[in-house]
């Protein structure tokens, strides 16, 4: 049985991105912020990481400091359709941040496959993009690629 | 030593031979908590309860419990939020169910629970969990000095009671998976000496199932021997958690991995199992898959035979977990003058260094990898002073290992996923084992 591979990208990367990946303030699990990360940083993207539990107005300043291309929110402990859409109406009410990209996903509730009936609510709250897992990894990283990229392609290049 | 009602109830069964199983099961609402512990008592096992409070609690945002209990979504908290229920509705709750044969541990996962504690000891609950390490890296945003600082404080105001409330280190868990034995056993029995320096000497220590029996019960053989040698007057005992990472998702796979987490605890000698439930792949379980659990678990471990416990107590191979285990205790200790100090002051130069982990008090330089038999084993050790085995030309020509990818971390995480569920899901064509 293999259970370690190396997989090589050799895709070229022309338009690298910045992320901040984040947990939600009540979610402390950090496998799926650790493999997210691996994710975007495989794709040459840039990953500044805030861990779990961030505290909504830590993720607003980080946002502020680092101004990421998107804010990828990712919570699995089922608070998430509570916690993501206070998130997400603080952020939006900031003039600085209400055109910010954010998307979130995970296990968003604690009702298995009836956790679909918090998205939409999530999406209208302002939210650009709502996985929920069991749909799998394809839409978000569809989002991921189609993203502009807030920065120039100079100043990328500086 | 004085032993509270927790460990008598444990220490009695293990005398007489019997493994206590405990769920982890928590509910927003009273009414649900109470018939959850009711089944729990009811089950046909040798069980302890569980109250697993709710998220907002383990961050002592207590007002957002409150405000889910005051509009009706009590039912959608993730656990029981015991602040909010307050202590007079916890008292009540409790006084119906628990007794000397049932004692009740609450369960949290909070980095500073000391507002949570006081609820806790003055509602009567007999034990609870955790540790200024153990719930600080892998959990929360506080600074590890600060989790340290707050948690002497916890650890003496359960010292300061009549009756002890008992507290068991989460250690031996940390991240659940991807972490060596000999760093669980080492923080674990750390924990123990940190509880023990503010006053308590009614404790146990944990270790969760990894990727491999054998390396198992070596990790829970030498978490014994180093509790003798460094806490031998304290009370201990050990909790084994059926593995805490990615489960199995179909019902049989997880019997399996439970069934194989229940002889482990009786093969290494451990007295208390929290176990899992065939629902873990998928959603927090229901009370009656918890209860199936626990007799499960307790089935399997009655039908373990003495002569099988002592072919077990040699049948491992010495791959040095002990020796490493006890240096990174004996060298952490030499951080600081009292074990919390040692413990900020060791994480901070990446002395103790728990691979994966994002918290800002962690190096995060260190990295674990399965071994093609499932045992896990350092990639790099960081600034850690562990031997990481002789790297492997990689495929590509490089020299050393290559940095683990995402598609490599989602490999290694599933491993016990897909060795429990291979008869489930794989054809017996394509099934190979190994």
């Amino acid at each position: 049985m293999t259970t370690l591979q190396s997989t090589h990208y050799s895709e070229p990367l022309v338009r690298p991105k910045k992320f901040i990946v984040s947990s939600v303030s009540s979610d402390a699990h950090m496998w799926n912020l650790v493999f997210l990360q691996l994710v975007l940083e495989e794709q040459g993207h840039e990953v500044v990481n805030l861990g779990a539990c961030v505290p909504d107005d830590v993720i607003a300043e980080e946002c502020r400091r680092v101004k990421p291309d998107a804010l990828v929110v990712s919570t699995v402990n089922g608070h998430g359709h509570i916690d993501g859409l206070r998130l997400i109406q603080k952020l939006r009410a900031e003039s600085d941040l209400a055109d910010l990209r954010v998307v979130i996903g995970g296990k968003l509730g604690i009702r298995g496959h009836d956790n679909v009936a918090f998205q939409e609510q999530l999406v209208s709250a302002g939210y650009d993009g709502v996985f929920e897992s069991e749909a799998g990894l394809d839409e978000f990283e569809r989002f991921v690629r189609i993203l502009e990229p807030r920065r120039t392609l100079a100043e990328v290049a500086a | 030593m004085t032993r509270g009602r927790f460990s008598r109830m444990v220490h009695g069964a293990a005398a007489e031979g019997r493994l206590v199983v405990q769920p982890r099961m928590g509910f927003g609402e009273v009414a649900r908590m109470k018939e959850g512990l009711a089944a729990v008592r009811g089950a046909r096992a040798t069980s302890v309860g569980t109250i697993t409070v709710d998220s907002y609690t383990r961050v002592n945002d207590h007002d957002s419990a409150r405000r889910a209990l005051a509009s009706g979504n009590g039912a959608d908290l993730n656990g029981f939020p015991v602040v909010a229920h307050g202590v007079d509705t916890t008292r009540a709750m409790l006084a119906d169910l628990t007794g000397p044969d049932f004692p009740v541990q609450a369960r949290h996962g909070s980095a500073e629970p000391y507002e949570l504690f006081e609820a806790l000891a003055e509602a009567g609950m007999d034990a609870t969990e955790g540790g200024p390490v153990s719930y600080c890296l892998p959990y929360s945003r506080v600074p590890l000095s600060q989790a340290v600082s707050a948690w002497a404080s916890c650890c003496q105001l359960l010292a300061g009671l009549d009756e002890p409330v008992h507290l068991e280190s989460f250690g031996g868990c940390m991240l659940g998976q991807l972490c060596p034995p000999s760093l669980l056993v080492a923080l674990s029995v750390l924990e123990g000496l940190f509880f023990r320096e503010h006053g308590l000497t009614d404790i146990s220590l944990s270790y969760a199932q990894q990727t491999n029996q054998e390396q198992d019960l070596e990790a829970l053989a030498a978490l014994r021997t180093l509790a003798t040698q460094w806490l031998g007057d304290t009370d201990w005992h050990v909790v084994l958690y059926t593995y805490m990472g990615v489960f199995p998702r179909t019902p049989i796979g997880a019997l399996r991995i439970l069934e194989e987490s229940a002889r482990l605890a009786v093969l290494s000698g451990t007295e208390r199992l929290i176990v899992k439930t065939s629902a873990e792949a998928y959603r927090i379980p229901t009370i009656p898959e918890n209860v199936d659990a626990l007799e499960f678990a307790g089935a399997v471990a009655d039908s373990v035979t003495a002569e099988q416990v002592e072919a077990a107590a040699g049948g491992f191979r010495d791959t040095g977990i002990l020796e490493e285990a006890e240096m990174l205790i004996r060298t952490t200790l030499g951080f600081g003058d009292t074990v919390g100090a040692a413990l900020v002051g060791a994480f901070a130069r990446g002395h103790l260094d728990v691979p994966y982990c994002l918290h800002r008090d962690n190096a995060n330089r260190a990295r674990a990898e399965l071994d093609p038999y499932g045992r896990l084993r350092w990639s790099q050790s960081g600034l850690m002073p562990v031997p990481v085995p002789v790297a492997v030309p990689a495929s590509d020509g490089d020299a050393g290992r290559p940095r683990v990818t995402a598609r490599g971390l989602v490999s290694m995480l599933g491993y016990n996923e897909r060795r429990f569920d291979l008869e489930q899901l794989v054809g017996s064509g394509t099934r190979r084992i190994g």
